[in-house]
């Protein structure tokens, strides 16, 4: 299913957060948004999942507006993946993922049996099946992602916006769950996730969206436009992007220096 | 690693079950058991023969002139007053444990928007104009509804973030309304009018009829049923408003449900029982240290502890000394203790 984004702009007062943001994403797609804080990528996001109306332009999903459509609907079409955290109610995974089925859901009912089923299904996939009945205070973050990574595939939504996925991460764990995210484009999902990490857009996605001053900076393929000076101009330090030859295969990776 | 399989998950997940089903049935029995014996407690004794024969009577049909005095104490006196516990109970713990779920903070209790300020002025003012108890009802009732629409009026207008602002707007208000009751304790005649506001805001089940209890039995019934029917929903809302949203629920449409019952709840408790702090912010937390964080399991277990913990507080103050012990200090000597042991001693054992 695609994701189109046309001519979106959003201000709050005089003051203009995103304008003219106009890109699309397709099924298998995995598409990285890069930019410094502050840059919009959260208030871009908001927009494509409809919590707020932008100041102009549109945002559909699979053909259809995503803004004004009752939320039930809209949950069958685009899922939400927050950052981690330590959430104040200590709920199971499985519980957590089973919130997930609540859009097919009459509002006086709960999950049934083969909703459980499902979600445990989705957990096996994942690798994550014995933390079922674990509350999601003593899993590790990278469980946690994972477990709403799972509660957001139940829900039968074929766009998945990733807010930065690996924040709060370690780095074994942030290499799984981009692991999995991967996996997800490959299995035929729209991902759109945030990162503060170039190189993860460089060896994960097959495509960047670069936001300055919220405005598109480069849009396209990440070993063609995530170049030094793309980078250098987008975070405001130098960067090198070179190539390794790692098991036969070519990586680009970046690195920043003090220029 | 060893190899979990989707039997051996379907396994755990029953056995949890069925350990919350037993202590379901436990927290039931007790109940059931602490309502029996509240008709045993008081000055007046009644015979475990007359209490049985009164309560067959309306299916044997039975004579009950011979016993009309224990008849007369079991229904009129300990029927109304054990009814009124467990209807209130019931109505603070699942207000307490709603609002705990949509403001996502276990320590909000259920007068957070100012429902028991409110009804508390309005108890006071009907005091001070010597209404009698069912006008001192009517308008702490209408007192509770009025504070908590006024803060939900503030907050709508408000820019700020919807559940900072209704929290902000509920303090306001209610410290609004607790001014307006110290301003009437001090016009209030000495004599009797100040002694029996403040005996009421300390809370009682002592004085009520059975022909009052319709007035808390309506407005609570109309706000537990609905929020036991979207009790799977109020575990969305503590994941926060975007989140819910992206899962497919109207977040405003359920938020001012659980507002509206929750308030219904609360003004008509306080309407009857004076104030009786406490349950409502603690017992949710019993409720989840024994069954959990999910509030399909919260909702009806937070309503059989509050009932059955406010009737067994009531029953020590009808009994402990001669004269009545207002319920509001009761709750928190016989609550705090127990709850202080809970958490040292870690409640649900953490077995993941």
């Amino acid at each position: 299913m695609s994701i189109d984004a046309v001519k979106l702009c959003v201000s709050y007062g005089a003051h203009e957060v995103l304008s003219g943001v106009t890109f699309s994403a397709a099924a298998g797609d995995c598409l990285a948004v890069l930019g410094p804080n502050g840059v919009g990528k959260s208030t871009l996001f908001k927009c494509l999942l409809g919590f707020i109306a932008p100041t102009d332009g549109t945002v559909t999903v699979g053909g259809k507006k995503i803004l004004g459509m009752p939320r039930a609907e809209a949950a069958k079409l685009i899922a939400y993946i927050p950052q981690t955290s330590v959430p104040t109610f200590n709920y199971t995974v499985l519980d957590t993922v089973l919130m997930g089925v609540t859009n097919s859901l009459p509002a006086f009912r709960g999950p049934n049996e083969r909703h459980t089923q499902k979600a445990l299904e989705i957990l096996e996939t994942l690798g994550i099946p014995h933390l079922a009945e674990s509350g999601v205070e003593k899993i590790s973050g990278g469980e946690r992602q994972l477990a709403l990574i799972a509660r957001a595939l139940i829900q039968d939504a074929r766009v998945l916006i990733m807010d930065e996925p690996t924040a709060n991460l370690d780095y074994g764990n942030r290499f799984r769950v981009m692991e999995r995210i991967t996996h997800l484009a490959a299995n035929g999902y729209t991902v759109i996730f945030s990162t503060h990490e170039p190189n993860h857009a460089l060896e994960y996605a097959n495509c960047v969206l670069a936001l300055k001053s919220g405005k598109i900076l480069t849009f396209g393929e990440p070993n063609a436009v995530l170049t030094e000076r793309t980078l250098s101009e987008l975070y405001g330090i130098g960067v090198y992007v070179g190539k390794l030859t790692i098991g036969g295969a070519e990586h680009s990776v970046s690195l920043p220096y003090n220029r | 690693m060893p190899k979990f399989t989707h039997t051996d998950k379907l396994i755990s997940s029953a056995s949890v079950r069925a350990r919350y089903a037993r202590r379901c049935a436990a927290l039931t029995a007790a109940l059931i058991a602490v309502f029996v014996v509240s008709f045993f407690l008081g000055r007046y004794k009644v015979s475990p023969e007359s209490f049985w024969r009164i309560f067959t009577s309306p299916f044997t049909g039975g004579d009950l002139s011979d016993i009309s005095r224990e008849v007369s104490a079991t229904l009129y006196i300990r029927l109304p007053r054990v009814l009124a516990a467990l209807l209130i109970g019931a109505a603070l713990s699942t207000a307490g444990a709603s609002y705990q779920g949509m403001f996502r903070n276990p320590m909000v209790s259920p007068d957070i928007l100012g429902a028991s300020t409110g009804a508390g002025f309005g108890a006071a003012l009907a005091i001070l104009l010597s209404m009698n108890y069912f006008g001192i009802m009517t308008l702490a009732f209408a007192g509770g509804m009025g504070a908590v629409l006024l803060a939900y009026l503030v907050s709508r207008s408000s820019r700020l973030d919807g559940t900072l602002s209704l929290v902000l707007a509920g303090v306001m208000i209610s410290s609004l309304f607790s001014a307006g009751t110290s301003f009437i304790k001090l016009i209030a005649d000495t004599d009797n009018q100040l002694p029996a506001i403040t005996y009421w805001l300390m809370g009682s089940l002592s004085s009520i009829k059975l022909e009052d209890l319709p007035f808390a039995a309506i407005p609570i019934a109309a706000g537990l049923i609905p929020l036991i029917l979207l009790r799977w929903r109020i575990n969305l809302l503590t994941t926060g408003a975007d989140e819910a949203k992206s899962l497919g629920v109207n977040v405003a449409g359920l938020r001012l449900a659980v507002i509206v019952c929750a308030t219904l709840m609360t003004a008509a408790s306080v309407a009857v029982s004076g104030m009786i702090g406490w349950i409502g912010l603690v017992i949710p937390h019993f409720v989840r240290l024994i069954f959990g964080y999910d509030y399909r399991r919260i909702i009806p277990m937070s309503a059989i502890l509050g009932a059955a913990f406010l009737l067994a507080v009531d029953n020590i103050a009808r009994i402990a000394t001669t004269t009545e012990l207002p319920l509001g200090i009761l709750t928190s000597f016989v609550g705090a203790p127990i709850f202080v042991y809970l958490i040292m001693t870690g409640g649900q054992r953490r077995e993941h």
